[in-house]
């Protein structure tokens, strides 16, 4: 596949008040034309100076970055500034221009471009109809909903026609609902365009919605990067441990206790794994927590078990598991 | 209530501090409103951040704005002259009213700039905006409200300006209201100026505000 993308060694640190903080070190990766690659981490990773190194918004203090093949840190102001207009950029609180209306909203980046006023206003209808929103071109942002706002972000931004479009917590204002109405409108302009997309978030969730690969983000480093299924299946590092883990932090309660995490897929879902280990080895044991989810079309399970005391039974149990090509990792020690 | 002549004078006062009002806000935006922009642009948080330029700026406007009206007044009368080749009647006042008008013009211009939320900004130039793109088609637009209010408040301010000048000869009501309410202790001629004044003030900022609210589409 070719390359749309690849960071080259990125570092970016800011001086701040009390000394400085690096809050990109050392970065390199890549990713491939018509891809949906997601970059997660907790807040205060360096996710968001991540993704504005991708278009220069901040420039990184070293490193290259290459779009497309064109080495960005090498371009002139000018070139660079026409060099962005092909990569698209959607924002947490949707930033449009509040005195313009949705249709001169959309008509903006091709002002910007030079576009005639009326070929402008003909696409951006088009745009607006690909978002669902035609009834609302005369209407104010202030006048729409966090999702029609998005909505009409997205749509500004194809109408720029991008090679690639950067979505920095894209979803984080919007409620479940909307979050999942968002994440199949990008998946479908991604298709139906091809744009290659990188989403931005702290949110499992949207990663196993809508990525084909993952990179997490801790501390500015990328400490893990691959497919999303092998991320969820096998998470190599804390970090990824504790974003996978996140979302049910009411499990912090039994923290302490001999805990184990198994991850299932497709294949074991419908085997009645548990009523077995209790039944060989005759002592109960506890889920805590357990939930089957679609990453890409496969379903993927996962529990909490709560092991019983005895460490000889639990080995055995843990063994078992593994003999069913479960994934099994102890989470004894986690958020 | 008063005879011909103190109405004709009256009259001509109003217009005198009209004129003078309305010319002295319009110059005071031709050099107060890029003074604002650039003092936006070039703070650490703006576009196109620049300490040196900054830094000067900031203590011309700072300077200028601590010198109070009544002494400016006198300070610039040779420069008065120089312009418009006397030091008194409305036209001359025009200049000192200019000089104080420009930085303070300036200074709510920068703080209207600041108030555009930094992510639209961000949005634009990640669309390929540059700094001009961005001056003219994000911040002056999305400031627009607030800007029209800088510019009511502006003319309020100058109008009591322009009455202080009266003091020097300056012209306009605030001079009728020196010369016969003060000297000639003609108590009714200087209230009558005063109710002038305020009726003034009132419209202008009633315009100025209504236009601001009807352009302002914030609102859902």
């Amino acid at each position: 596949m070719e390359q749309m993308i690849r960071v080259e060694h990125i570092s970016k640190t800011f001086q701040v008040n009390n000394g400085q903080v690096d809050a990109v070190k050392d970065i390199s990766f890549s990713i491939e034309k018509g891809d949906i690659f997601g970059i997660i981490g907790l807040s205060g990773a360096g996710k968001s100076t991540l993704v504005r190194c991708l278009n220069l918004l901040e420039k990184p203090d070293e490193g290259n970055v290459f779009i497309d093949g064109k080495n960005l840190m090498e371009l002139s102001q000018r070139q660079l500034r026409k060099e962005r207009r092909e990569i698209g950029m959607i924002f947490q609180h949707f930033n449009l221009l509040m005195q313009r209306n949705v249709l001169d909203n959309i008509c903006f980046p091709m002002e910007i471009a030079g576009v005639s006023k009326k070929e402008a206003k003909k696409r951006a209808k088009e745009f607006l109809e690909t978002v669902g929103l035609s009834e609302k071109a005369k209407a104010y942002p202030a006048q729409l909903s966090g999702g029609q706002k998005q909505r009409v972000a997205i749509a500004r931004v194809l109408a720029a026609n991008p090679k690639i479009l950067l979505c920095d917590e894209a979803t984080s204002a919007l409620d479940p609902q909307t979050t999942k109405s968002i994440l199949s409108l990008l998946k479908e302009i991604n298709q139906k365009y091809g744009i290659t997309i990188v989403v931005i978030t702290h949110e499992m969730a949207v990663i196993q919605e809508i990525c084909s690969k993952v990179a997490v983000l801790d501390h500015g480093t990328l400490v893990e990067s691959g497919s999303v299924e092998e991320l969820f299946r096998a998470p190599k590092t804390e970090a990824a441990k504790r974003l996978i883990l996140n979302e049910f932090r009411h499990v912090k309660e039994m923290k302490g206790r001999h805990l184990i995490r198994v991850t299932f897929d497709g294949k074991t879902a419908f085997e009645p794994l548990i009523g077995n280990v209790i039944l060989e080895y005759r002592t109960p044991l506890n889920i805590l927590y357990a939930n089957t989810r679609t990453i890409n079309g496969n379903a993927e399970g996962e529990m909490i078990l709560q092991l019983p005391e005895s460490a000889e039974i639990a080995d055995h149990m843990i063994a078992y598991f593994k003999e069913q090509e479960l994934g099994v990792e102890e989470v004894d020690d986690y958020v | 209530m008063f005879d011909e002549t103190i109405r004709a004078m009256l009259l001509e006062g109003t217009w005198a501090t009209l004129y003078m009002t309305l010319i002295s806000t319009l110059f005071g935006y031709i050099i107060g409103l890029p003074l604002g922009i650039v003092l936006a642009v070039t703070d650490k948080e703006g576009i196109r951040p620049n300490a040196v330029v900054y830094k000067i700026l900031d203590f011309i406007v700072n300077l200028t704005r601590s010198i109070p009206f009544l002494i400016l007044l006198i300070l610039v009368m040779p420069l008065t002259k120089a312009i418009v080749g006397q030091s008194y009647g409305s036209t001359a006042t025009i200049v000192p009213l200019t000089i104080a008008a420009a930085p303070f013009i300036g200074r709510m211009v920068e703080s209207s700039l600041k108030e555009v939320d930094q992510g639209v900004v961000e949005a634009a130039q990640s669309m390929g905006a540059g700094t001009f793109t961005v001056i003219w088609r994000v911040l002056l637009v999305e400031a627009r409200t607030s800007l029209l209010v800088g510019v009511t408040i502006a003319i309020g301010t100058i109008l009591g300006y322009s009455a202080m000048a009266g003091v020097v000869g300056g012209g306009g009501l605030g001079d009728i209201a020196i010369r016969y309410g003060y000297y000639r202790y003609e108590t009714e001629i200087m209230i009558v100026t005063i109710v002038i004044l305020v009726i003034l003030v009132q419209i202008l900022q009633g315009f100025g505000m209504m236009l601001s609210q009807k352009l302002d589409r914030r609102r859902a």
